[in-house]
C-alpha cells in the first residue's frame, strides 16, 4: 500500500486543523472551538462525501502550500478562496467548491482568502490525527487536539489515511455573501450604559482591529459609555457575546474564547450570522442591528434550511 | 435558588442566582450546574457555573429557548443532589524565585511575609468555579487581612502553575498566561492534565482546597 501524505512547504498564518467542536467542557474552562465558519466546513466535508464532523484544515487569511506525495487523492477548498494547484507542467487556477485531483508531487498553493478570513481544505480521506476530549480541534491556548494543539509547521508532514473512491462530482454554484449588518440581541448589562451609548452602538459603525484572532474581534469606534460599573463579578460567556471593556470598546467573543469574563455584556450576535462575522476581515466595517428572540430563532432557522439545501445539491 | 431565568443571546439561558458571591449562592449554582447535568436535557451543549450565574447553551437545531427554559425551571423545585465536593491538597513553594509579589504584598498589607503565609496556608478553601483558561480554579475566602488589588500592569506572563491573590480569591494558573494577581508560590502538581483525556482537570467547582509549604528541594524532586 502507498502511503499518502502532504508535506507542509509553507504553513501559512494559522493553519490548523478542526471538526465541529468540543461539547460540555466550558464548565473546567474548555471552550468549544471547531471551525468558525460552520457553513462552509460541512460543505467542504459533503463534497468529499464525508462524515459530517470529519476533520478539515482550516486556514485563516494566508493559508498552508502544500505537497502530496503517493497515489492520489481528491481535495476541495470552501470559502472564498484564492489558490493554485502546480503540477508537473502546468500551473492551475483554482475553483472552490469543487473537487479536484491530485497526483505524487502536485502542490497545492492556497495563497489567499479574497475579502475574508477563513477557508477549509477537505480531502475524500482522513487525516492521521489525535483527538482530545472527542474532537480534533486545536486550541493553541491550552494547547489540546491534534498536532499536539499547534499551527502547522513548515516542514511536517500530514499522514491521509482511509482514501475513499466516493466524493461528490458536483460543482457547488455557491456565492458567500458579504454582509455588514450584525444582527444583535440585547444582552443582560445592556442598562449599564448610557442612554446615548446605547444609541451609537447601533447606529454607528465599528472597525474591526488588527487584534482579531480565534478567540476575539476587537473593535473600534465611538466609545460605549459605562454609567453603572466596568467590571461584573466573572461569569460564563458563549461565543457572539458582544463585552464592553473598561476603555470603551467591544470585544466579541469567537470559538476560541475563554469560558468566563468580567465585562459587561452589551449584547450577543444572533446563531444565524455567527459564520459572516467571522469572515469579516481586519479593516472592514460592522454595524450592529437589534433584534429580537424570536426573530432570531426564525432566521436561524430558514438559514439552516439554506445549508441542508446546499448539501443536497453536492450530492 | 434562581432569582430569574433570560436568555443570552438566542442558545443560551442565563440563570441569575442573585449579585453577592458567598458559598451559600455558590453551593445553589454548583447543585443546579450537577442537576442540570444529571439530567441530560436534549440539545444542551455546555453549562458554565460561576460565582453566582449559571449558563446553559444549547443546540438551536434541537431545541430552543422556551423549552430549555421551561425544563430548567421545573428541575429549580426538585432539590434531590447533595453537592459534594473532594478535599484536595496543594503543595506550594514560596521561595523567592516563585513568590514574585511577596515584597509587594508586604507592603501592600503591612504584614511580614511569615504572617502572610501562615495566615494562608491555615484556612481551606472552596472552589468558585473553573474556567477563564483550561482548568483554572478561582477559591475562596481568603482571611480578610490578605485582600490585594491587583497588579497596576499584568504581567504578559505568569509562569505556569503560580499561585496568586487578589481581593477575597487565590488561583492557580494552569498554563503560562497574561495575568494580574498577586503571586505568593507556585505549585508542582499539574493541575491542568492536557494529556489526559477523560478527566483532565484536578480541582472541580464545589471541591475543597488545603495547600501545604513545601521546600524548594521538595519542589524539585517532584518533578524529576
Amino acid at each position: 500500500m502507498t502511503e499518502n501524505y502532504f508535506e507542509v512547504l509553507r504553513p501559512g498564518i494559522n493553519t490548523t486543523f478542526q471538526d465541529n467542536g468540543r461539547k460540555n467542557f466550558y464548565h473546567i474552562g474548555i471552550p468549544f472551538s471547531g471551525a468558525m465558519d460552520n457553513r462552509n466546513f460541512v460543505i467542504a466535508n459533503a463534497l468529499s462525501n464525508n462524515k459530517k464532523n470529519n476533520p478539515v484544515i482550516e486556514f485563516a487569511l494566508q493559508g498552508p502550500k502544500l505537497r502530496f506525495k503517493g497515489d492520489k487523492v481528491y481535495f476541495n477548498v470552501t470559502g472564498d478562496v484564492n489558490f493554485q494547484i502546480l503540477r508537473k507542467n502546468k500551473i492551475e487556477e483554482g475553483v472552490c467548491y469543487q473537487n479536484i485531483v491530485l497526483e505524487n508531487n502536485d502542490c497545492l498553493d492556497i495563497i489567499s482568502t479574497n475579502r475574508s478570513v477563513f477557508g477549509y481544505l477537505s480531502v475524500n480521506a482522513s487525516f492521521k490525527i489525535d483527538f482530545y476530549l472527542d474532537s480534533c480541534s486545536v486550541n493553541t491556548k491550552a494547547e489540546i487536539g491534534a498536532n499536539n494543539g499547534k499551527i502547522l509547521e513548515k516542514n511536517q508532514i500530514i499522514e491521509i489515511e482511509n482514501i475513499t473512491k466516493k466524493y461528490s462530482l458536483n460543482k457547488l454554484d455557491y456565492i458567500n455573501s458579504k454582509i455588514e449588518n450584525i444582527r444583535v440581541i440585547k444582552g443582560p448589562h445592556f442598562d449599564y450604559f448610557s442612554k446615548t451609548a446605547k444609541e451609537l452602538f447601533f447606529k454607528e459603525k465599528f472597525s474591526v482591529t488588527k487584534l482579531t484572532d480565534r478567540m476575539g474581534i476587537r473593535l473600534d469606534g465611538p466609545k460605549i459609555e459605562n454609567i453603572k460599573n466596568t467590571n461584573i463579578k466573572s461569569e460564563g460567556l458563549v461565543k457572539g457575546t458582544i463585552q464592553i471593556t473598561a476603555d470603551g470598546n467591544p470585544i466579541v467573543m469567537l470559538s476560541d474564547h475563554g469560558t468566563i469574563g468580567g465585562y459587561p455584556k452589551i449584547g450577543v450576535v444572533i446563531s444565524a450570522d455567527y459564520d459572516k462575522l467571522v469572515q469579516i476581515p481586519p479593516g472592514s466595517k460592522i454595524k450592529f442591528k437589534e433584534i429580537n428572540l424570536k426573530d432570531a430563532e426564525t432566521i436561524y432557522k430558514l438559514y439552516e434550511m439554506e445549508t441542508q439545501n446546499l448539501i443536497s445539491k453536492t450530492k | 435558588m434562581i432569582k430569574n431565568i433570560s436568555n443570552l443571546g438566542d442558545a443560551a439561558l442565563y440563570c441569575d442566582f442573585g449579585n453577592d458571591v458567598n458559598k451559600e449562592i455558590n453551593s445553589n449554582v454548583i447543585q443546579f450546574f450537577k442537576n442540570i447535568q444529571k439530567s441530560k436535557i436534549p440539545g444542551v451543549i455546555n453549562i458554565t457555573p460561576s460565582y453566582n450565574k449559571l449558563i446553559v447553551s444549547f443546540d438551536l437545531n434541537i431545541t430552543n429557548f422556551d423549552k430549555i427554559k421551561t425544563e430548567v425551571e421545573q428541575l429549580n423545585f426538585k432539590n434531590e443532589i447533595e453537592n459534594v465536593g473532594k478535599l484536595i491538597k496543594i503543595p506550594v513553594c514560596c521561595d523567592n524565585d516563585f513568590a514574585l509579589d511577596i515584597k509587594r504584598l508586604e507592603k501592600l498589607l503591612k504584614l511580614e511575609k511569615e504572617e502572610i503565609y501562615k495566615k494562608f496556608f491555615s484556612k481551606k478553601y472552596y472552589c468558585y468555579m473553573t474556567g477563564f483558561i483550561a482548568g483554572m480554579p478561582f477559591l475562596g475566602d481568603l482571611d480578610d487581612s490578605l485582600y490585594a488589588r491587583r497588579l497596576d500592569t499584568p504581567r504578559v506572563k505568569v509562569p505556569k502553575n503560580s499561585i496568586g491573590l487578589t481581593e477575597q480569591f487565590c488561583n492557580i494558573y494552569t498554563f503560562e498566561s497574561p495575568g494580574g494577581w498577586n503571586i505568593i508560590g507556585k505549585t508542582p502538581l499539574d493541575i491542568f492534565d492536557n494529556k489526559n483525556n477523560s478527566s483532565p482537570n484536578l480541582i472541580n467547582p464545589g471541591d475543597t482546597i488545603s495547600f501545604f509549604q513545601i521546600s524548594k528541594s521538595e519542589f524539585e524532586k517532584k518533578y524529576d
